[in-house]
């Protein structure tokens, strides 16, 4: 019904900046598609791109079987929730909601079906004769949501809309959104999202699949595993997760990884996915896959350690480089702040990055 | 103990206290005294006028207070019939006439201009703006005669069209300048939402920017209304018949035409003169400062 693609899409500003390096990007009918990255990454001038509120420098846009490039944002079968709400603040909800379909010259009564339907979804029942002045920031959101859904679009596009509640309600609106997603698809009504955020947890619990951006570029497109267990490069293998992988530089040699006097044997399996590969490498491990003493490992000082209760992060200094595992809560007592601890990669977990940062240790079938 | 104590920590408390409100009830006496003082002298000539409209003519010139000996409505009564064939009345309406269609095109034509200045790129535009600004810095008078020339030549001399019909082409730079500077305030949020539910710009600007654009625009209105009926110069250099005169070339009328003035209808007439504005006034005081106070509007 609406799939949405993106075909060597550019942004070039008035004075030559180059915003977006000509993308391409194929959302399924139906997909949640996160665009995710840090500030600056022109993941919501994509965004706004695909509305139709930024003009296209280059490439195409492709809603269904459509190139919307020229139409206007409101023939373009899309809908919208900005950041902050941006509701119209001298209309009640009611007039909020139905504002897009009067324009359309909808009837009186479908108007007033829809309204109540999107109503009730959303729980915004008793808010419709209030003005968006009187509603929490919760409320708002709700209501934006609803000026989305009632016009039953093509494709949903979200810029940032949990960004301004506080994080107790963020989570519940993205449950939310979520479900509400699932709703639309099992009812069979249209529901392709590109939702945009720069919480990396929003992108991983809520979408179907990810697109890292940085500096107008993707720098991979996966499903939340696949991104998290095979980042494509370091970019993402540092953007995605928290605590951040380790990163650390040294030198591949043969069947060991380098770094200053320590040398760390490699698993079979690295070895396998390596193929052979030798040189400067940068050594990429998550902190959740580090174990305490139980074999061959990087040494390190211990220079910190924070009791989380069900887990301890550790911090250390190895050879230079900082570390950070996370251990079982039990580790704690062995911890001594400038003690030696040896600590040693799961198997099959660690990666190994190039020069560019591109992941040469992705198994053969990716 | 308690009963010892209890007085020995409690008095000192109001003793201060006492002092303070002492020093603070003068200060605020001072305050007020000098505000109410300076305020009546401005006040004053406004004063005298009111009081002296209810003086018979004789009284005006003798006396400086503004408290009538023996009160009169004369001056009302007569300078109300005037010494031409209208009344007051008419020249009041004529006014009417004036400010009407300049009040309301002026709100319309500003407005269009500013949302074109403030939301829209288009070639020429920093000339455009560079140049409207320009004639904010323009002094009235070197435009009059071409100005004068131009009308005459339309036949429009003695009508009110060039009185308004400037305005109605978003003449006054000045409501142009003030109205983008309150719509460069207003986030472009509102106005997105409104195209991504498929409205055109003409009906953004109708439905979203104006409504948000309401306090702006009523001052602009209350402005326009206030300097039109205070306009004299305009009326003096268009308007030949008396029939067509608004309230401010009438008021000079009743100087020109008795040998001797009746100074209590001139007065009397003024203080009518003025009412309108004051009345517009107070009763969009709220929006009025609003529109000119603020500038940051929350999203």
């Amino acid at each position: 019904m609406a799939r949405l693609q993106i075909r060597n899409l550019e942004k070039v500003y008035g004075n030559a900046f180059k915003a977006v390096h000509g993308i391409n990007l194929d959302v399924a009918d139906g997909e949640f598609m996160v665009l995710v990255g840090p500030s600056g990454c022109a993941k919501s001038t994509t965004l706004r791109m695909i509305a139709g509120l930024e003009s296209i420098s280059g490439g195409e846009v492709v809603i269904g079987e459509k190139v919307v490039n020229r139409l206007q944002p409101g023939q373009r079968g899309i809908a919208m929730v900005f950041q902050n709400y941006a509701l119209y603040p001298h209309m009640k909800v009611r007039k909020n909601l139905s504002f897009g379909l009067r324009l359309q010259r909808t009837s009186k009564a479908e108007i007033e079906r829809r309204t109540d339907e999107v109503a009730r979804i959303l729980e915004i029942e008793p808010l419709l004769d209030r003005l968006p002045k009187q509603l929490s920031g919760g409320q708002a959101q709700r209501v934006a949501l609803g000026r989305a859904l009632i016009k039953e679009p093509q494709v949903f596009l979200f810029d940032e809309p949990l960004s301004n509640l506080d994080a107790k309600l963020r989570a519940s609106m993205r449950v939310r959104i979520t479900d509400l997603h699932r709703r639309l698809k099992e009812e069979g009504m249209s529901s392709t999202v590109v939702y945009v955020t720069h919480d990396q947890t929003e992108a991983m619990t809520m979408g179907d699949r990810i697109c890292v951006m940085k500096d107008g570029r993707i720098m991979q497109v996966a499903d939340p595993k696949t991104l998290y267990d095979r980042p494509a490069n370091a970019f993402v293998a540092g953007f995605i997760g928290s605590p951040e992988m380790n990163l650390i530089e040294g030198r591949l040699d043969g069947a060991s990884f380098r770094v200053g006097d320590q040398s760390l044997p490699l698993d079979a399996d690295l070895m396998n996915r390596l193929r052979g590969w030798t040189g400067s490498a940068t050594l990429g491990i998550r902190p959740q896959h580090l174990r305490l003493n139980a074999g061959p490992g990087l040494r390190g000082r211990v220079t910190g350690a924070e009791f989380m209760g069900h887990e301890v992060v550790l911090h250390l200094d190895v050879a230079g480089a900082r570390l950070v595992a996370v251990l079982p809560a039990a580790d704690y007592a062995a911890l001594d702040r400038g003690a030696e601890v040896t600590l040693t990669p799961e198997p099959g977990m660690a990666h190994i990055f190039d020069g560019a940062g591109e992941n040469v240790s992705l198994p053969v079938s990716h | 103990m308690t009963d010892l104590a209890t007085p020995a920590i409690a008095n000192p408390v109001p003793a201060m206290s006492s002092e303070e409100l002492r020093a603070a009830r003068l200060s605020a006496f001072v305050r007020y005294s000098l505000l109410t003082i300076v305020g009546l002298i401005m006040l004053y000539p406004l004063i005298w006028l009111i009081g002296a409209s209810f003086k018979t003519n004789s009284e005006i010139f003798g006396s400086i207070g503004f408290i009538p000996q023996d009160p009169t409505l004369d001056g009302y009564r007569k300078g109300w019939e005037t010494s031409t064939p209208y009344t007051f009345g008419r020249f009041f309406w004529n006014t009417f006439l004036i400010i009407l269609p300049k009040t309301i095109f002026t709100a319309i034509s500003c407005a269009l201009v500013a949302y074109g200045f403030a939301r829209f790129e288009f070639p020429g535009k920093k000339i455009l703006f560079a140049s409207l600004i320009a004639t904010l810095l323009l002094p009235n008078v070197v435009t009059r005669i071409p100005q004068y020339i131009l009308f005459r030549d339309l036949g429009w001399l003695d009508t009110y069209l060039p009185l308004w019909v400037p305005s109605a082409f978003a003449g006054d730079a000045f409501f142009v300048f003030m109205l983008v500077q309150f719509l460069r305030a207003i986030p472009r949020d509102m106005e997105e939402a409104a195209r991504v539910d498929g409205a055109n710009s003409l009906q953004t600007l109708l439905y979203i920017v104006v409504p948000m654009l309401t306090p702006a625009l009523i001052s602009v209105a209350l402005f326009q209304f206030m300097w039109t009926m205070n306009d004299f110069l305009g009326p003096l250099i268009y308007l030949s018949s008396v029939e067509s005169f608004p309230v401010s070339l009438a008021l000079k009328l009743s100087i020109d035409t008795t040998e001797a003035f009746d100074w209590n209808r001139i007065l009397a007439m003024s203080v009518l003169a003025l009412l309108p504005a004051l009345i517009v006034f107070f009763m969009a005081q709220k929006y009025f400062i609003e529109g000119i106070s603020a500038g940051g509007v929350k999203g």
